[in-house]
């Protein structure tokens, strides 16, 4: 490598360890921007490659692939709408639940709680976030599962007379169904709803609380207009990370939604989503019912890619809208 | 004038005794709402870690740590050895698959891109990548590699976790590299040290501590994958700890074939994985914050 180096070089400086610091220079900036092309190359190649494996099953009937409702792997029938709507219903339910507890989490982080108190609950949020989504599914099909099946048929009960809630919640037989999936969807999106939620509130001018006060406002006062009008724009991208991750989550759901097939407006009967399909059919499948519930995947992937983009862009704008208010 | 009309009054009670009533009920509801909303989550935690270590920690001996998975559902008895080697196999072998990539990219965009339109665009496609279900990943690498090499190895595994962790490692060590001050860049290239030079002798170690316990979350969160694991290794029971010939298992993928079945004996194996799965998680965890929390930037 020096000898290259060398017959250009005067004899008494020392300049080849320059030529080949050189080119280790632009040897490293050519790695490591490889190494940065790589979350690229992979999402290109996940989109590619599950795509052209998905072909054959999506060819053999596009509109019922999309718009049908029956899922007959055997017949060759593959309508993957019933799948859709239970990913929406699960993560609708989800959202209902966690998108104001995740709020309230992060305003009581972030305004309420003393500074020592507030460790402690950013490490529960924390901890909620690092137990594995299997677990979640198998604490809720063998504890929860028989706890909540008498209240779903007591609450059934109750609003058997009510015309419209007597259709959502209708009586049941099993707590394995929509609405004990979206009850842990909601627990498992907690931790990163109200992470960002906090980034979010942080951005909210100090001036702006403190001017509040100095009117008068009572806490809550101060909170309803200084903090939420200020991060409006922030936690609808929260809510929808966290929708997206709602969305994506396979196991938890698998364990504990039942696995039928088709549309129900019962929330308490059992279904089934995009993602738990895959897993709970993925050993018994071959063939072309492997290449379709691959094509599931990539129907998952656009959405859930979809929303995160879309997230990312509000959080992001949302952001900047409060740095450029301020400074 | 004022202080004429104003002469015999008292200065308004500002305190606040002084409120309405209702603008008192509401804030002192808001706040008793606030703080139900920490207890909901608290809830579901307290739950998980009580039914866990009451179910699984009598599955725990040291046959529990070393014996093979007994082959029937219905066996009972200790044994989730396989598992536990698997899981720290394929984890290990992810992790030394993606860290690398990671920590190059991270410099990629923390000290090379910047504010470049490809950084910028790569940044945000990073994030979208985190958002990505895991089991996309899983059936990804099941399309590229386990069809072409016609194998389900723990290998395969290994990439999938990889391509799952790739995007947290970007992140988190592009936050610790940001931290790094400028003044260590400026005093390197003072000294004549090229930029490789300077990355990697002044910038990396001083973000060493922060990159090592976010490495180490995204380990954490990784070795509790399941459908990742499920869609390209399967559903196994068998010891192996050759990570490129034959099907490995893993934890998790243990308690979800476990938790699926109706019987006594392999629900308590489920459990007892569950509690060894927690454990491994947590110290994943824990290490993380300490190297944290003890080696932070700031405090040098």
């Amino acid at each position: 490598m020096t000898t290259t180096a060398a017959p250009e070089t005067p004899p008494e400086v020392d300049l080849g360890g320059e030529a080949r610091s050189r080119r280790a220079d632009k040897g490293f900036t050519g790695l490591v921007t490889f190494a940065g092309l790589t979350v690229l190359i992979v999402l290109g190649l996940i989109l590619v490659t599950t795509s052209f494996q998905a072909w054959p099953a999506i060819v053999l009937d596009p509109v019922e692939f999309i718009t049908g409702t029956r899922w007959s792997p055997s017949d060759e029938i593959f309508g993957t709408l019933g799948f859709l709507y239970g990913t929406l219903v699960t993560s609708v339910i989800a959202m209902i639940v966690a998108v104001p507890v995740s709020i309230g989490i992060a305003l009581f982080i972030t305004e309420v709680a003393h500074r020592r108190s507030r460790k402690y609950i950013v490490t529960i949020v924390d901890l909620l976030a690092t137990v594995p989504s299997v677990v979640f599914g198998l604490v809720g099909s063998i504890v929860l599962i028989p706890w909540v099946t008498p209240i779903y048929q007591w609450w059934a009960g109750v609003v058997a007379p009510v015309p419209g809630l007597n259709s959502i919640f209708n009586e049941t037989n099993t707590g394995r169904n929509y609405f004990t999936a979206g009850l842990i969807l909601a627990v498992m999106c907690i931790p990163i709803i109200t992470s960002i939620s906090r980034e979010v509130f942080a951005t909210v001018p100090d001036i702006d609380k403190q001017g509040a006060y100095a009117l008068g406002a009572t806490r809550w006062e101060m909170i309803k207009g200084a903090i939420l009008p200020h991060s409006f724009g922030g936690l609808v991208g929260a809510s929808m990370l966290g929708l997206g991750r709602a969305m994506g989550e396979t196991i938890a759901v698998a364990l504990v939604i039942g696995g039928s097939i088709g549309i129900n407006a019962n929330l308490f009967a059992p279904g089934n989503t995009m993602a738990a399909v895959i897993a709970q059919q993925w050993g018994e499948s071959g063939g072309l019912h492997t290449d379709a519930l691959i094509g599931i995947g990539v129907l998952l992937f656009a959405i859930t890619v979809l929303i995160n983009f879309l997230a990312r862009v509000v959080v992001r704008r949302a952001e900047l809208k409060m740095k450029g208010a301020h400074s | 004038m004022t202080t004429l009309t104003n002469g015999g009054m008292t200065p308004p009670d500002l305190s606040g005794k002084n409120l309405s009533l209702r603008r008192s009920f509401a804030d002192k509801g808001a706040t008793l709402g606030i703080a139900l909303c920490v207890l909901i989550a608290a809830l579901p935690l307290a739950l998980v870690a009580w039914q866990v270590v009451s179910r699984g920690a009598s599955t725990w001996s040291l046959d529990w740590f070393i014996e093979e998975i007994p082959r029937n559902y219905r066996t009972e008895g200790p044994g989730m050895g396989p598992a536990i080697v698997g899981t720290l196999a394929i984890t290990g072998m992810a992790a030394l698959l993606s860290i690398p990539v990671g920590v190059l990219g991270a410099v990629y965009l923390n000290e090379y891109g910047k504010n470049k339109p490809l950084a910028r665009f790569i940044r945000t496609m990073a994030d979208v990548m985190t958002g990505v279900p895991s089991i996309m990943m899983g059936l990804f690498i099941y399309v590229g590699y386990v069809t072409v090499i016609d194998d389900r190895t723990g290998f395969a595994g290994a990439l999938a976790l990889a391509c799952l962790m790739l995007p947290i490692v970007i992140r988190s060590t592009e936050e610790m590299l940001r931290l790094v001050p400028d003044e260590l860049r400026q005093a390197s290239s003072g000294l004549g040290a090229r930029k490789w030079r300077t990355t990697l002798g002044v910038v990396l170690p001083a973000a060493s501590s922060g990159i090592t316990s976010g490495s180490l979350l995204a380990v954490a969160r990784a070795a509790g994958e399941t459908a990742p694991i499920i869609v390209t290794v399967g559903l196994t029971y068998v010891y192996k700890p050759d990570l490129f010939d034959g099907a490995n298992t893993t934890l998790a993928a243990q308690i979800f074939r476990n938790a699926s079945q109706p019987f006594a004996a392999s629900q308590d194996r489920a459990w007892g994985a569950a509690l060894t799965l927690i454990a491994i998680v947590f110290l994943f965890t824990i290490v993380a914050r300490i190297i944290a929390s003890r080696f932070a930037i700031d405090k040098r």
